[in-house]
């Protein structure tokens, strides 16, 4: 047990947890029937934005080496594994079967168990929903050291549905069986168009989305304007072994997966700053093609353009940054649009905006997504931003939107229950299964959970 | 927990009834709606107004008995804070008497004994419960005055140099206990500390103090000077000669 300091992948909040690196149940049952006074949560690869997978003064279980894949089931298809194991490292032994996972997000560097706790979407959500929709079962150990088996229809689907976007509140996530779609190729066929405004973007999203699985929009917070939210949309669907070029039908399940570099230390002041951001604001919108169908690529291009610098996070300086990831309904364009204007007006700004429509929520109570538009913007730490990100959490609230836990470093616990209605369903369940409050993060201490 | 961006929820004041723990707790509600605040003090009306203005300004706030020269109550003094503390504020002291302070050996003990000796002991059980909780962040109201001793005022001075000092190296200390200590050297500030005082050049007041405090506590810092122009002017003072230092008139 070693005590070092955490933070997420924000760099916002560091705290100071003792760190237990199980290898077997015993270790990990006793870490949860004989906790210390701060109670215990589980990390994976630390990719939450914020405080979800830090204990202050507690201890964190760190389950990235918690990670064999258990079984395969190629006709159902199937997967079992233990809930450590990345979904870059699950993608990469899936895919020479010609299995794919149904709902990857924008990086692969996560965890299986992380991708539960969080309910994490990506961008077929529109078609296939969040991830906890494909888990078929999961053995979760509690706070009393017991193991329960669970499943969407078993017989305690409450504590199935809260574990999914639960944030590791309800018990730990030993192995899971998750549902894989079959696939010819590791590539995908990608539409690209370029918006001019934000009105025609949201016209585009809605007309176009259904005819395709995936679907997302890049997106310019930092133009002012007519030009205000003019993006570049990406919109695909897996490839088949016909739409590949001649030379690489033979081995069309291949993972090409370079990293080109990583920010080798966190850097002395933000390069972040509304200067480079306009610039690559600008950058990507013009290197984008105006119009282009047809065009096969890999998953590192359409998937995860990021993964290919590693620990990016480190170009925000020690100050950090926030990202702010919100949703309101579908019919709540004018508040969507508000608040883009208000973000574009701040001088804050961020370079990296993603915009989606969700479709079909999940029955989770803590789940994020619901049917309606979502944006990301990552926004360095800088004066002001508190009063921003305030009026922001207002204008959602009004809408009847949320912020996503996964993504959230800053709110508070009045504003968390306005945003999540069904938060005491979930409350109840957690009390039920952890009334000792075992189960604790520096998250659930900011947001009272 | 204190947020992402600075805001805590729990704000101890050591000497909850200084004019700048005050104005440190009213910023402080402005961006964290449901501040609660521990006011440190001595039980009496002065108290019980803080805690009344502070409650109208929205916080939930509680008093603790609190005396900075009853050291041995200090190692047990925050036991009965259950709460985290994400934010304390220590900004108890006394200004004294500048000339019965060398020249007189109570009024120099007193001086020495509530800007000194308590503020270390209190620190070590500031230092302790950062440690159990992994994290928060310590304020501790120096001055300049400890940067450099003057003719004017030098016990006082004295007294800041070494819980300057004190803090500073328990900042270093809590690093690895995920804790975080900024040491805030302000100038004159008009406050009930130094009323009837003629004020020195660039006086401040506790209310940008207080401003000062937020921001560096939201940054990340851990010395500032306010003003902010204050620590130029120290930097140059501090390399006078002494036969030019002891004509300027400070």
């Amino acid at each position: 047990m070693t005590r070092s300091i955490l933070s997420g992948w924000g760099g916002t909040s560091p705290s100071a947890s003792d760190i237990v690196r199980p290898t077997d149940l015993a270790t990990l049952r006793s870490a949860l029937t004989t906790p210390g006074p701060r109670g215990v949560i589980a990390r994976g690869l630390g990719r939450s934005y914020g405080d979800p997978a830090q204990n202050a003064g507690g201890s964190v279980l760190d389950l990235t080496g918690w990670d064999a894949i258990l079984d395969v089931d190629v006709h159902a298809p199937t997967v079992r594994v233990q809930a450590g194991i990345s979904l870059d490292r699950l993608l990469r032994a899936m895919l020479p079967l010609g299995l794919w996972l149904p709902v990857v997000p924008g990086t692969r560097q996560v965890t299986v168990g992380g991708a539960i706790a969080a309910d994490v979407h990506g961008k077929n959500h529109h078609v296939h929903g969040s991830f906890g929709r494909h888990v078929v079962s999961m053995d979760l150990l509690l706070p009393s050291g017991d193991v329960v088996s669970l499943t969407p229809e078993g017989d305690d689907p409450d504590l199935f549905w809260a574990t999914c976007g639960g944030m590791g509140l309800t018990g730990i996530v030993l192995a899971t069986t998750i549902r894989l779609q079959p696939v010819e190729t590791s590539s995908f066929v990608v539409d690209t168009e370029r918006t001019p405004d934000l009105a025609t973007l949201l016209e585009r999203l809605a007309s176009g989305d259904d005819a395709y699985t995936y679907s997302v929009a890049w997106f310019d917070t930092s133009t002012r304007g007519p030009s205000l939210g003019r993006s570049v949309i990406t919109r695909g669907r897996s490839a088949r072994v016909e739409d590949l070029d001649p030379s690489r039908r033979s081995h069309p399940l291949d993972f090409a997966a370079p990293q080109r570099g990583r920010v080798p230390f966190i850097l002395p002041t933000s390069a972040v700053n509304r200067l480079s951001a306009r610039a690559f604001n600008a950058l990507w919108y013009a290197k984008a093609p105006r119009h282009r169908t047809g065009e096969v690529q890999d998953i590192t291009q359409f998937f995860h353009p990021l993964d290919v610098v590693g620990d990016w996070n480190r170009l925000y300086g020690p100050r950090g940054f926030c990202q702010y990831q919100f949703v309101v309904p579908d019919a709540e364009v004018a508040a969507f649009t508000s608040a883009v204007e208000a973000i574009a007006a701040s001088g804050h700004v961020s370079s990296l905006n993603v915009l989606k429509r969700f479709g079909p929520a999940s029955p989770a109570p803590l789940s994020f997504p619901m049917p309606g538009w979502t944006l990301a913007v990552d926004l360095p730490v800088r004066p002001g931003l508190d009063a921003l990100l305030d009026h922001l959490d207002a204008l959602v609230v009004e809408a009847g939107g949320r912020v996503y836990l996964a993504k959230d470093s800053r709110t508070s616990p009045a504003t968390l229950r306005r945003m999540y209605p069904r938060l005491d369903e979930f409350l109840t369940v957690r009390r039920r299964v952890d009334p000792h409050g075992v189960l604790r993060s520096d998250l659930s201490r900011r947001l009272d959970l | 927990m204190i947020n992402a961006l600075g805001a805590p929820q729990h704000l101890l004041l050591l000497g909850g009834t200084s004019d700048i723990a005050l104005a440190i707790a009213r910023e402080y509600a402005r961006v964290s709606p449901a501040l609660r605040v521990t006011l440190a003090a001595r039980p009496g009306a002065r108290r019980d107004a803080a805690v009344a203005s502070l409650t109208a300004a929205g916080c939930t706030a509680v008093a603790l008995d609190f005396d900075a020269l009853d050291t041995a109550a200090h190692g047990t003094l925050l036991d009965g804070v259950t709460v985290d503390i994400d934010v304390a504020v220590v900004a108890f002291g006394l200004l004294g008497d500048p000339e019965q302070a060398w020249t007189e050996v109570e009024a120099a003990r007193e001086l020495a004994a509530v800007n000194y000796v308590g503020a270390v002991t209190t620190g070590v059980a500031l230092g302790a419960r950062v440690r159990a909780q992994g994290h928060g962040v310590i304020v501790a109201l120096s001055s300049v005055a400890g940067e450099r001793p003057r003719r004017s005022n030098f016990v006082y001075g004295s007294t800041k140099a070494g819980m300057d000092a004190f803090y500073t190296g328990l900042g270093e200390a809590l690093r690895e206990h995920g804790g975080r200590v900024l040491v805030v050297r302000p100038g004159f500030v008009h406050s009930r500390m130094t009323e009837g005082l003629d004020a020195a050049p660039l006086a401040t007041t506790p209310e940008a103090v207080a401003q000062a405090v937020v921001e560096a506590v939201r940054d990340g810092k851990e010395q500032i000077w306010v003003p902010g122009t204050m620590r130029a002017v120290m930097s140059g003072l501090r390399h006078l000669p002494r036969s030019v230092f002891r004509r300027l008139p400070v």
